[in-house]
């Protein structure tokens, strides 16, 4: 089997992508703010929280921030965004509610409620060709048939093909095959007491892993939207991992780390 | 010219029938009825039933005790309405405007169109003819203005005509009040003031009558103003009638087919025509039938409905595509007519050279019309905003591209949940005091620590819509052990009279 040729010049890399010897640490870090260009985000997170709906939100906030906005333009960005449930996470974690959006939000839900896997699925990638939309959220309960690698690949391809991101929440689900490029799991993290009432909640925090990326190292952040800008800071309790289970497929672990 | 069908329900019945006047069914007594709160009322009698003593507005039993043989039907005032609205695109024929008169009456502006009749006598003759060979029993008038036309068709002598140089209060002064098309509490009022004539109005001062009738809103209350419009003093302005024909286009196939290749071509063809006839009206469809017709008679249709004028004929293709795989072609399709019932104007727009090779995508509207069709219209929708305090009613649903309504600014102090559950769901909390913080709940099998909690946020039934046994809710925002945030409420409060103990509801999760 003939060896493949080694990519030598970093300029035909995607922004981040490092191949070759010390890799690893020469693999930058992910942070909030970065222009991730990523197309196709996946979050695995419990229907018995709304933290997959809120980060993804952050996130896609975040990103509209960070992109270069269009010279040409003279109207600020009002583009509508996607927001595709089937009916069990509709059934299982609510259907989104107006006065909870993000205010810059609000006003720029389209909300599909599908009845199957399948039609959400239609409904992702219909939504992801569509030029006049900002991303797409879907939310998707479990591990359905449908949603299976060459599913989630055809979304990938849809998604940066057209320059739609995609930020597809799993409730509930087994981290299965999938070909999104980052790949988080999020869980809802303790607030930090507010200024007035420290009995009370408050501002949103998510604790969200990266354990999967193309370009970027695995980690583990609290994250928080504090109104400008996406805020994160190192877990504090992060810890060791545990290789003891076993592993019944191959999944998303990576292979390198055995 | 001002026409009255007299009975216009009772012949629309009678040619549905087919019968002639006085024949078959016609022969015996029969009513319209329709249903009100106080049970079913005549709307109209056949004239052997107005013999047997059944008038309009009776009772259905008072009528049967009058007449014990009266037959009836159901009224079916749509269809009468209907059949008005064809009327009078039909009688612009003696006149280039015609205007509804509902509930059974036409106007027809004949400004400067008698001469071509041959004069205002023939004129009226030939419609009095038309409507009779047509088997519907009119009484019709000519005069200056639309009042006058219209106190003499249903109160003046038979075919009675005003010419411009008359004095019209000489032919309508002895006309009753009712001639002024005045409200029953007017007329009512003017006979108990002894005004019976429009002579006795017309003879009186007008400041008296200007002080007693006051509203000048609405000119069915005022005599005043229904006198002067009469008279021509005032202007009446008529709403007309203007036919509408929807862009039709049709294939009629020389052999009947029956492959599903071949009704995508077709339909292909029809798209494209359409396309081209709606782009010379400068139009758009919103709303789209396709309808085949088989050898058998048999007619299958399909409606499409767009979120935004279109007429690409590829769009519409791709759209009527899914629509067509349960078409039962039979023994074949011999004729297919796609018609535009709805359309919207739509502008050409400039082709876009370059751009349209890299913008690739589809169009917003686009998008909707596909998930639409798929997923049907109640699937694709977007928030907005309700005033209303409670949650679940501080938002409703509409179709995706549709105006946002103007709506106030939520309040900024509220916190409100990222997502709420479409049915609140039922949780078991333990609490502190009866109306204190919750201290722990269960929700489906798991234990929740509540570890911060926030409130209580009353909010009250809205009174105004519900029973007055409605509970208040006691809205809390928590957050548990482990960081998750929810928006649970009490219904109710211990003794407040509207039932046992109060319940917990788990309504709304925070990001």
């Amino acid at each position: 089997m003939p060896e493949p040729a080694p990519i030598t010049d970093p300029a035909d890399l995607m922004p981040g992508l490092i191949r070759g010897i010390g890799a690893s640490e020469r693999t930058p870090h992910w942070r909030p703010g970065l222009a991730t260009g990523c197309a196709q985000s996946e979050m695995f997170a419990s229907a018995r929280e709304a933290s997959g709906a809120g980060l993804a939100l952050a996130l896609a906030q975040d990103a509209l921030r960070m992109a270069a906005p269009d010279p040409t333009a003279d109207t600020p960005d009002h583009r509508p965004f996607l927001w595709v449930q089937d009916k069990a996470a509709l059934r299982l974690s609510g259907r989104p509610y107006l006065p909870g959006l993000p205010a810059e939000l609000r006003h720029r839900l389209i909300h599909v409620a599908a009845t199957t896997p399948e039609d959400a699925l239609f409904a992702l990638e219909e939504g992801l060709r569509c030029r006049d939309l900002a991303f797409v959220i879907g939310e998707i309960a479990g591990n359905p048939r449908a949603l299976d690698f060459t599913a989630s690949r055809r979304l990938g391809l849809a998604a940066e093909k057209h320059g739609v991101p995609l930020w597809l929440i799993r409730l509930d689900a087994r981290h299965d095959l999938g070909a999104a490029r980052m790949r988080w799991r999020v869980e809802a993290a303790p607030s930090p007491p507010p200024r007035w009432n420290a009995h009370a909640p408050g501002a949103t925090t998510w604790a969200a892993e990266l354990f999967r990326a193309h370009t970027y190292q695995p980690g583990k952040w609290i994250l928080r939207d504090d109104g400008l800008a996406l805020v994160a800071q190192p877990y504090a309790n992060a810890s060791p991992p545990d290789h003891g289970d076993l592993v019944h497929g191959a999944g998303d672990r990576s292979l390198a780390a055995f | 010219m001002a026409i009255w069908c007299t009975g216009l329900a009772i012949d629309r019945w009678r040619l549905s029938e087919g019968l002639a006047r006085g024949q078959g069914a016609d022969a015996e007594p029969l009513a319209l009825i329709e249903d009100t709160a106080h049970g079913p009322r005549i709307a109209a009698a056949n004239h052997a039933a107005q013999v047997a003593g059944a008038v309009p507005a009776m009772r259905l039993a008072d009528a049967r005790t009058l007449c014990p043989a009266l037959g009836v039907r159901p009224a079916d005032p749509a269809g009468d309405l209907a059949l008005l609205e064809n009327l009078a695109l039909w009688s612009q024929r003696w006149g280039p405007w015609s205007a509804l008169d509902p509930p059974d009456g036409l106007l027809i502006d004949t400004t400067g169109v008698a001469h071509l009749f041959g004069g205002e006598r023939t004129l009226l003759a030939d419609a009095i003819n038309a409507f009779t060979r047509r088997g519907l029993g009119i009484r019709a008038a000519l005069a200056p203005t639309a009042g006058a036309a219209w106190a003499l068709a249903h109160f003046g002598p038979e075919a009675a005509i005003i010419a411009p140089g008359d004095d019209p209060m000489v032919r309508l002064g002895g006309l009753p009040a009712a001639a002024l098309r005045l409200d029953d509490d007017v007329i009512l009022l003017l006979r108990r003031l002894g005004l019976k004539r429009l002579g006795d109005l017309h003879g009186l001062a007008r400041d008296a009558l200007a002080r007693r009738f006051r509203n000048r809103r609405s000119a069915a209350s005022n005599p005043l103003l229904r006198l002067d419009q009469l008279l021509g003093r005032l202007p009446e302005p008529l709403l007309p009638v203007i036919s509408v024909t929807a862009p039709l286009v049709q294939r009629r196939l020389m052999e009947p087919i029956r492959h599903r290749t071949l009704l995508d071509q077709v339909v292909a063809d029809l798209a494209e025509d359409m396309a081209r006839l709606l782009e010379a009206l400068g139009q758009g469809a919103r709303r789209l039938e396709l309808g085949m017709w088989k050898v058998d008679g048999d007619v299958a249709i399909r409606r499409l409905e767009m979120a935004a004028a279109t007429r690409d004929p590829a769009h519409l293709c791709r759209l009527f595509a899914t629509r067509l795989d349960d078409v039962d072609a039979g023994f074949g399709i011999e004729l297919v007519r796609l018609r535009a019932s709805w359309t919207e104007p739509l502008a050409l727009a400039q082709a876009q050279l370059d751009a349209a090779a890299e913008r690739h995508g589809t169009s917003l509207a686009a998008c909707v019309d596909r998930l639409t069709v798929r997923l049907g219209p109640e699937a694709v929708r977007r928030p907005i905003a309700h005033a209303s305090h409670l949650p679940e009613r501080a938002q409703r649903w509409q179709p995706p591209l549709i105006d946002l309504p103007s709506s106030q600014e939520e309040f900024a102090f509220h916190h409100r949940p990222l997502k709420i559950l479409d049915k609140p769901e039922s949780v078991a909390v333990i609490y502190e005091t009866p109306d204190g913080l919750p201290r722990r709940f269960r929700w489906r099998g798991e234990v929740h620590e509540i570890a911060r909690a926030e409130g209580p946020e009353r909010i009250a039934p809205e009174w105004w819509r519900e029973r007055s046994t409605v509970r208040l809710r006691d809205y809390y925002r928590i957050e548990d052990a482990a960081g998750r945030r929810y928006w649970i409420y009490r219904h109710g409060v211990i003794g407040d009279g509207r039932g046992g103990a109060p319940e917990w509801f788990i309504q709304g999760l925070f990001a």
